[in-house]
C-alpha cells in the first residue's frame, strides 16, 4: 500500500451526486477503493449507502461526477458492455432479488450458467457454496417457501459462486441472528483473504467492529470524516 | 451461437414450454389452423396443377383441309406443317376414316348417319407437339402458323377453354399466394403476443438475471428457439391434420378417382418442408419483432 494508492484503485469515484428529483441522494462523492480493500460504508437509514452501491453496478446512473471501475468508465460504457462490467461484482442486494420462480439451486447456478461455465463444473462449485452458507439440504426450495435469513444466504452465496473480483454487499447480515451473522462475515472475510474487493454497507456496529475494514461514513448523501485509517491515504472532500 | 448455447438455450426453452403448456398449446393450435388451410390450399393447387398439366400434355392441333384439296398436295402439305418449329409427328386421317370412327363411337345413335347421303367430314392432320411445345402460349403460335397455310381452312387445338381454364387457375393461385401471405402475418403475430406476455410476465426474473451479468443474448436466446418450436409444432400439426385429412377421403373415393385419368397425391414432400420451414420462419419473426424493443440497457 503506497502513499499515492491511485495505481491500485480498482474504483474511483470523482464528485460523484445523484439526485432523484429535487433530492440529492448523494452529493459529491470523492472515493477510491483499493484492490482486495475490505471498506465497509455506515451511516443512518436513507443516508445514500445503497445508492453508491447501485450507482458503481449501473442499478442506476449517476447525475453528475465520474466513476472508474477497473479502467471502465461508468459514463462512457457501451450497454453490451455492461454484462461484462456486472460480472465483476457479486452482489448481495438489501432486498436479496431471489428469483421466487427458480429453486435455490438454479438461482445460485444462474450466476455461472451467465458467465457460460460447464455444467459440471456449475454443480461442483454450487454444492460447495451452498454447504459453505448451511444451505445444501434446501436446494430444490423456492426462495419464498425460505425464511429471510435463510433467503439472505442465499443471496449471499450467490453473490460469491462465481469468484468475483468485487463484492459489494448490501446489508448481508439484515436479517440474520448474530451467529449466522458471524457466519457470513467468516464468509465474506475469507473471500477477501483470497482476493476480492469487499464492500459492505451496513449499520451493524458488531459488523464494522469484527470486519477490521476500512470503514467511511454517510450522512444525506455526504461522506463524513473518514476513519483514520483512510485520511492517511487520501484527502476527501467533505463539505 | 456456439452449440453449447444452443443446447443449454434448448433445455431452457424445452423447460419454459412445460412451464407455461397452456399458452403454448393455444399458440401452436392456432399456427396449426393456419398451416392447415395454407397446405389445403396447396393440396388443391398440386392436383388441380397436376390435371391441367396432363389435358396440356394431351393437347394436339387438329387442322382441318380445305375440301378442294388435291390429294397429289398432301405430301408437300405434310413436310410443310412438319418443318414448323416444335411439330413432332403429323398424321393424316381421312373423312371416311374419320366417319368410320364417328359412326363407330356412336354406334347407339347410328339412326343420325342413316340418312347422310355425303361425308360432311373434312380430312385432318392430327399434329402433335415435341415436349419443348407443350407451353400454352407456344401452342397457341404454333396453331396460328398452322392456319396460316392456304390449304388449311381451320385449326382447332385441344380444348380451347383449356386456356381460360389456366388462366382462371392462375388467378386462384395469386389469390392463394396472398392467403399464405396473410396466414404467415397472421402466425407471425400470434407468436409476437405469445412471447411478448411470457416476457412480460417474467420482466422481474430477467431484471434479475441481468443484475448479475447476463446479456441480452442469454436472455433473448431461449425465446427465440421457443418461438421456432411453436412455428415447427404448429407447421408439423397442421401438415399431419391435413394427411390425416386427405387419407381419409382418398380411401373413400379412391374407386372413383382412380379409374379416372389422373391419381390424387399429396403436397410433395419438398413443398411441406418448405410449409413448415415457413412456420418456423414465423416463429422467429413473430420473437424478433416482439423482443426487438425489450431489454435495451
Ligand atoms: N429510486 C429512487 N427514487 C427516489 N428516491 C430514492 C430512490 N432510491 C433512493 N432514494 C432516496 O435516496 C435516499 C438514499 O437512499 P438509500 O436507499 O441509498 O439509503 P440507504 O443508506 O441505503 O438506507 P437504508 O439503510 O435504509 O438501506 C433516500 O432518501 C431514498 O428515499
Ligand atoms: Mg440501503
Amino acid at each position: 500500500m503506497t502513499e499515492n494508492s491511485n495505481e491500485n484503485a480498482i474504483i474511483r469515484m470523482f464528485h460523484v451526486h445523484k439526485r432523484f428529483g429535487k433530492k440529492n441522494a448523494l452529493a459529491d462523492i470523492s472515493l477510491d477503493v483499493e484492490s482486495n480493500e475490505m471498506l465497509l460504508i455506515s451511516g443512518p437509514s436513507g443516508a445514500g449507502k445503497s445508492t453508491l452501491l447501485k450507482l458503481l453496478y449501473l442499478g442506476e446512473t449517476l447525475s453528475e461526477g465520474q466513476i472508474l471501475i477497473d479502467g471502465m468508465n461508468l459514463s462512457r460504457i457501451a450497454s453490451s458492455r455492461i454484462p461484462i462490467l456486472r460480472r465483476k461484482f457479486g452482489i448481495i442486494f438489501q432486498d436479496y432479488k431471489l428469483i421466487p420462480t427458480k429453486t435455490v439451486y438454479e438461482n445460485i447456478s444462474l450466476v455461472l450458467e451467465v458467465k457460460g461455465m460447464k455444467s459440471r463444473f456449475i454443480q461442483k462449485k454450487v454444492n460447495s457454496v451452498l454447504r459453505t452458507v448451511g444451505m445444501e439440504e434446501r436446494l430444490n426450495a423456492y426462495p419464498p417457501s425460505l425464511s429471510g435469513g435463510e433467503q439472505q444466504r442465499i443471496a449471499v452465496a450467490r453473490a460469491v459462486v462465481g469468484g468475483p473480483k468485487i463484492i459489494l454487499a448490501d446489508e448481508p447480515t439484515g436479517s440474520l441472528d448474530p451467529e449466522s451473522a458471524s457466519v457470513i462475515l467468516d464468509l465474506l472475510k475469507e473471500v477477501h483473504d483470497s482476493g476480492a474487493t469487499v464492500i459492505i454497507a451496513t449499520h451493524d456496529r458488531e459488523i464494522i467492529k469484527k470486519s477490521k475494514g476500512n470503514v467511511i461514513y454517510l450522512r444525506e448523501g455526504r461522506l463524513e470524516k473518514p476513519s483514520k485509517s483512510r485520511t492517511e491515504k487520501k484527502k476527501t472532500k467533505t463539505s | 451461437m456456439r452449440t453449447g448455447a444452443f443446447l443449454f438455450f434448448t433445455k431452457r426453452a424445452f423447460k419454459d414450454i412445460r412451464s407455461n403448456r397452456f399458452l403454448h398449446m393455444v399458440t401452436i393450435i392456432t399456427i396449426a389452423l393456419s398451416i392447415l388451410i395454407v397446405s389445403a390450399f396447396g393440396l388443391f393447387f398440386t392436383n388441380v396443377n397436376d390435371i391441367i398439366s396432363s389435358w396440356k400434355k394431351g393437347v394436339r392441333i387438329m387442322a382441318y383441309l380445305n375440301r378442294d384439296i388435291e390429294k397429289i398436295q398432301l405430301p408437300e402439305l405434310k413436310n410443310q406443317i412438319l418443318a414448323l418449329p416444335g411439330v413432332s409427328s403429323v398424321r393424316f386421317i381421312s373423312r371416311d376414316k374419320a366417319l368410320k370412327q364417328m359412326k363407330q363411337q356412336m354406334k347407339r345413335q347410328a339412326s343420325l348417319f342413316e340418312n347422310l347421303k355425303e361425308n360432311p367430314l373434312p380430312d385432318v392432320y392430327e399434329i402433335r407437339m415435341s415436349a419443348s411445345t407443350r407451353n400454352w402460349e407456344k401452342v397457341e403460335i404454333l396453331a396460328a402458323q398452322i392456319e396460316m397455310l392456304p390449304q388449311i381452312e381451320g385449326v382447332e387445338y385441344g380444348q380451347k377453354w383449356l386456356g381460360r381454364v389456366t388462366g382462371i387457375f392462375n388467378l386462384f393461385k395469386f389469390a392463394g399466394i396472398v392467403m399464405c401471405f396473410v396466414f404467415f402475418i397472421a402466425s407471425v403475430f400470434i407468436v409476437a403476443n405469445t412471447i411478448r406476455l411470457l416476457f412480460y410476465s417474467r420482466h422481474e426474473e430477467f431484471e434479475i438475471m441481468r443484475l448479475v451479468g447476463a446479456t441480452d443474448g442469454f436472455i433473448k436466446g431461449p425465446f427465440y428457439i421457443e418461438g421456432m418450436i411453436q412455428g415447427v409444432l404448429g407447421g408439423l400439426i397442421g401438415i399431419a391434420a391435413l394427411f390425416v385429412i386427405y387419407v381419409m377421403i382418398t380411401s373413400n373415393v379412391e374407386q372413383g378417382v382412380s379409374s379416372g385419368y389422373f391419381t390424387l397425391r399429396f403436397i410433395p414432400i419438398k413443398i411441406s418442408a418448405g410449409i413448415i420451414f415457413c412456420s418456423m420462419f414465423a416463429g422467429w419473426l413473430g420473437c424478433y419483432l416482439s423482443l426487438k424493443k425489450f431489454l435495451t440497457y
